[in-house]
């Protein structure tokens, strides 16, 4: 099953996603992965520990391959175009690369070149990216000598160093202080008004403060795909019902809007929609129609954290509605 | 062809601000100074050996010593060129960008090459101070001397192969001191084994084709030998990261 993504406008698409699979051996890290990122959008890619986001970040960037499924950055292809897509991505791993014997401004010379920079362009960029990241006064430094938050924002540095349209960031604020965190958040913020960036994390509070949209991922299936501003509108994808004379699952799944259908105790479930506006309503009457019993419903108010342990818990009977891919 | 330089500029800038390169080159140049010292006592002080000539002597015994001390070194200097970058994850900067696996081989391999002909340089200048008091072989030298910077070239190879093995940079040194040093001695397995078989193994030996470009013979078989030697472990570590990408 996939999430429907949310094709709001009809903004310049600069990541495109579609069917992305990856295995290790046979384990399978990656199931089925489909989504787009548009031009300013900064999306957060939420998930437990081995949900399959660092695998997924991998892919979009070349570091590793697809077994199966194709991604595309900025219009190429990131096999048949790898270098063409690849001049648009920058990249910062959980671990940022950076080789700590030399200075920040030979990394950074170095991460330029890489990317086709040279010349007075070089020098240029290499400014720009240290101020933005507020590295001025540190570029004589070895990294080995520098705290953990210059690190990571060397690391960021190397990423914008040319301007990528994609920018992809893996857990950026990890081990930070909360100054630091606050600063990086800002520099992510300002990184988001003029290149896409894709963000990953396991703070929660992370994704409201700085994303627009938020995917889920769980056991490498992409679970949710949602604008933020959607979920603070109360605008729920998901209601609770009561069915004294519950028709069997099946048939509940023939409705093309259901996503998934969770059993709760006392004739309840809980039922997941595409974001019909009208779905609540539309059940009731629907629900009367059939006689199915209908004592209790109501729309459930989201909280990300609650879609999250919802999304993510191992521990309910679920039933998933393929249809509705 | 730039982000081939950009690499090897950077694999040299990264030798060289730490001390290993230093004291690579330190140590070599030391340990040899006193083989060609004791080269030149002996050409100047035992009987007879007059007639074998300063150049075959001085300078194809200190070249035949180099060899053999390379096996021990090469791997030392070969070994972080992927394994350390493997486990700083720093190799994901070159994954990431926009840069072949081809143009992340070569720029690395040419990187390690152009140390180790810094190296090859200060060796050769002992054998060549000689001119100052004697008349050499240029010739012979010459030869010798290509047949060392062949030599590295294969050793290099070798070694950038083995460290995209392993994210150990230790487990690549020891391995690849392994494997240069079965080759190097491989032609001695020729003398219990069949005429065919120990055609073969001589021939791959790379000792054998080392030898007989330090008496100063310049066969294009042997200067063959070594180039399919380099494109052969260069193919097979393209082949490897490539491998990672799909399967790692």
């Amino acid at each position: 099953m996939s999430a429907q993504p949310n094709t709001a406008s009809a903004k310049e698409v600069l990541i495109d996603v579609d069917g992305v699979w990856r295995y290790y051996g046979d384990d399978c890290a990656v199931r089925d992965i489909s989504f787009q990122v548009q031009r300013g959008e900064v999306l957060g890619f939420l998930g437990p520990n081995g949900a399959g986001k660092t695998t997924t970040m991998q892919i979009l960037t070349g570091v590793l391959a697809a077994s199966r499924g194709r991604v595309s950055v900025a219009g190429h292809d990131i096999v048949d175009q790898a270098r063409r897509a690849r001049t648009h991505i920058g990249y910062l791993p959980e671990q940022p690369p950076l080789y700590p014997e030399l200075s920040v401004d030979e990394y950074l010379r170095y991460a330029g070149k890489l990317r086709g920079l040279k010349g007075t362009a070089l020098a240029a960029a290499l400014a720009d990216s240290k101020t933005r990241c507020g590295l001025d006064d540190v570029g004589r430094r070895l990294i080995r000598n520098l705290s953990k938050g210059y690190q990571q924002r060397v690391g960021i540095a190397q990423a914008i160093i040319h301007s990528p349209a994609v920018v992809i960031l893996d857990e950026p604020t990890v081990g930070l202080d909360p100054i630091q965190i606050r600063e990086i958040r800002d520099l992510i913020r300002e990184l988001g008004r003029d290149h896409s960036v894709i963000l990953s994390t396991h703070i929660l509070p992370e994704v409201q403060t700085i994303c627009d949209r938020v995917l889920i991922v769980n056991q490498g299936e992409l679970v949710l795909d949602r604008r933020l501003a959607d979920l603070d509108s109360g605008e729920s994808a998901s209601i609770i019902v009561g069915l004294r004379n519950a028709p069997d699952l099946s048939v509940l799944q023939q409705l093309h809007q259901i996503k998934r259908i969770s059993s709760l105790a006392g004739d309840r479930y809980r039922i997941e929609h595409d974001g019909t506006p009208d779905f609540a309503q539309q059940f009731a009457q629907f629900a009367v129609d059939r006689k199915w019993g209908l004592f209790e419903l109501m729309t459930e108010s989201d909280s990300l954290e609650a879609i999250f342990i919802r999304l993510t818990g191992s521990d309910q009977t679920t039933v998933v509605n393929d249809q509705a891919a | 062809m730039n982000s081939v330089f950009a690499i090897a500029g950077h694999e040299l800038r990264r030798l060289f601000v730490s001390p290993l390169a230093w004291i690579t080159l330190a140590a070599v140049e030391l340990l040899l100074a006193i083989f060609f010292f004791v080269l030149v006592y002996q050409f100047l002080n035992a009987p007879g050996v007059a007639e074998i000539g300063v150049t075959n002597f001085v300078g194809a015994g200190l070249l035949q010593v180099t060899g053999i001390l390379l096996l021990l070194v090469t791997p030392f200097v070969t070994m972080r060129l992927f394994s350390e970058e493997y486990r700083s994850g720093s190799l994901k900067l070159l994954l990431s960008s926009p840069v072949t696996l081809t143009q992340i081989v070569l720029g690395k391999y040419l990187g390690i090459y152009t140390f180790l002909l810094i190296m090859l340089a200060i060796i050769a200048a002992m054998p060549l101070s000689l001119a100052v008091g004697t008349t050499l072989d240029f010739g012979q030298l010459g030869a010798g001397l290509l047949g060392l910077a062949l030599l590295m070239a294969a050793f290099a190879a070798i070694g950038l192969f083995i460290s995209t093995l392993t994210a150990q940079p230790a487990v690549a040194a020891i391995t690849t001191f392994a494997v240069l040093f079965i080759l190097w001695i491989l032609n001695l397995a020729a003398s219990s084994a069949t005429e065919h078989v120990a055609a073969v193994l001589s021939y791959l030996s790379l000792l054998q084709h080392y030898n007989a470009l330090l008496k100063g013979v310049f066969n294009s078989v042997d200067v063959v030998f070594y180039v399919l030697l380099v494109l052969l472990f260069l193919i097979l570590t393209i082949w490897r990261l490539d491998g990672e990408r799909l399967h790692g």
